[in-house]
């Protein structure tokens, strides 16, 4: 048992430099994919519900075709498979437009079931008042929309996180690609793939504890739907 | 400037079949009181909802002060305005709906000032002070800071009327703004809309409290099946109704 650890005592301070670069990119990569991935989300959510056919159509389209295609096989699209039309992303760009796109279909339902939540009282009263369509879902369904999605939308970072891995398999350089390297390089892959692990929980399992928190704080609170 | 602040011209509404609205006509002085009474499902609250166009009527044209509401007329054709035309009308006249649906993510007083300040685009102070005021007018000034979570009935329902108020509309459309409440909560807000009343203001409103109606009302019209079946001041249709069918619907509501 001393042995197993002695080995992380030697090997770690040659192991450390070359891990933090790649949890700050992992961070990067999430934090930038889950942008893309809420952003268009909500804009696909609102397509779906809308009233406008082709728009809705398109993104309907989108979220079920996405949510139908491994993301493995989305990041290989736009790593690989747009070279012969002469776009070439690198591997960074390809795994947070990747994981963004695919993330963003699920990220769309999640969204779609908040906005069903509102009470379509709350909207015609926001009408009534005199605000526009656009003013009354900014001011007052979205609003309300947010804080009944925010503990699966936290989870939604939970899963991106954890799915940022497969962009080794395009070499963009986060922590699986690293840990890869290292596994092979000093021929400890137990090591190397516990300490990845341990990494990987740490960084998620504050965001699990933060999600149950609003998750206790939004049920606790009748202020969610009327 | 017409005396006539409210016209409702031959409004039919269909829901895909089903016609809810047969055709109504009628019209509304300034400062006058209208209750619409009839039995559920007879299209009363139908009626008030094409009045700021949250329904849109299959037919026929509202007009509030003269203008039309919802539509513009190019050449003989009506065709509806957009959006921001309409919310502009909206703007005019202030709704109480029998759910209150007050927004639970604000509290009592930016309930009542998110409107004039997104509405009408005045500063967050002017409308913080008017909405303080309207509080007032419903006699809650002591509840302004409450989410609606943590008010009655009654209080809720008198947070929606300032907000209505706020709007300094011209007309004042109550869609059976005491149904859902429980008996004892209903007298703070009828009390609340019997003092807008002497105000002068004017008013729809719909509701199954005759004895209110009769009380606040200058002309009632009694409803059924989607058509206007007899109006008239209060005395006449409470007393000496002329049509059998609202007879029987007053004999069975004092029944009870």
């Amino acid at each position: 048992m001393i042995e197993f650890f002695k080995l992380y005592y030697e090997h770690l301070p040659a192991w450390w430099p070359q891990i933090v670069p790649a949890i700050g990119n992992t961070i990067g990569l999430t934090a930038g994919a889950y942008m893309l991935a809420v952003v268009l989300g909500l804009i696909l959510a609102v397509g779906k519900t809308s009233k406008i056919g082709p728009f809705r159509w398109f993104c309907t389209g989108y979220i079920e075709v996405v949510r139908g295609i491994p993301s493995l096989a989305i990041l290989f699209l736009l790593y690989f498979g747009l070279v012969p039309l002469g776009i070439v992303l690198d591997a960074f760009t390809a795994g947070f437009i990747g994981l963004g796109l695919s993330g963003s279909a699920y990220i769309a339902e999640v969204f779609r079931a908040g906005l069903e939540a509102v009470h379509k009282g709350q909207r015609e009263a926001a009408l009534a008042v005199g605000m526009t369509p656009f003013a009354s879902f900014r001011y007052i369904t979205l609003p309300q929309a947010i804080r009944v999605v925010l503990p699966p939308l936290l989870n939604m970072l939970i899963m991106l996180l954890k799915d940022s891995s497969i962009c080794s398999l395009i070499s963009t350089p986060e922590l699986m690609l690293r840990a890869k390297d290292l596994a092979s390089e000093y021929f400890l892959p137990m090591h190397v793939y516990l300490l990845i692990g341990v990494l990987y929980f740490a960084l998620a399992f504050p965001l699990s504890l933060l999600a149950k928190m609003v998750q206790k704080r939004m049920s606790s609170s009748r202020r969610v739907t009327e | 400037m017409s005396d006539i602040l409210l016209r409702i011209e031959d409004v039919i509404k269909s829901f895909d079949e089903l016609e809810v609205l047969k055709g109504i006509s009628l019209e509304l002085k300034r400062g006058e009181k209208i209750a619409i009474i009839g039995p559920s499902g007879s299209g009363k609250s139908t009626l008030l909802r094409t009045i700021n166009y949250l329904e849109i009527p299959t037919s026929g044209h509202i007009y509030l002060d003269g203008e039309l509401v919802g539509e513009k007329q190019v050449e003989e054709k009506f065709v509806r305005t957009s959006e921001k035309m309409l919310a502009r009308f909206r703007a005019q006249i202030g709704m109480v709906f029998q759910g209150f649906y007050l927004w639970p993510h604000l509290n009592a007083i930016e309930n009542v000032a998110i409107g004039p300040q997104k509405v009408r685009g005045i500063s967050k102070e002017k409308a913080f002070a008017l909405a303080e005021e309207m509080l007032a007018k419903v006699h809650l000034d002591h509840k302004i800071k409450e989410y609606p979570e943590r008010l009655s009935g009654g209080q809720q329902q008198r947070v929606a009327i300032a907000r209505a108020l706020a709007q300094e509309p011209k007309l004042m459309l109550f869609d059976e703004p005491t149904s859902a409440l429980d008996p004892e909560l209903v007298g703070e807000v009828l009390k609340v809309i019997h003092e807008l009343a002497d105000e002068g203001r004017s008013m729809v409103l719909v509701t199954h409290e005759i004895g209110f109606a009769r009380e606040v009302a200058d002309v009632v019209y009694f409803m059924d099946e989607g058509v206007i079946v007899e109006y008239g001041p209060p005395e006449q249709v409470f007393e000496k109704p002329r049509q059998t069918r609202t007879k029987a619907f007053l004999s069975q509501l004092f029944s009870h």
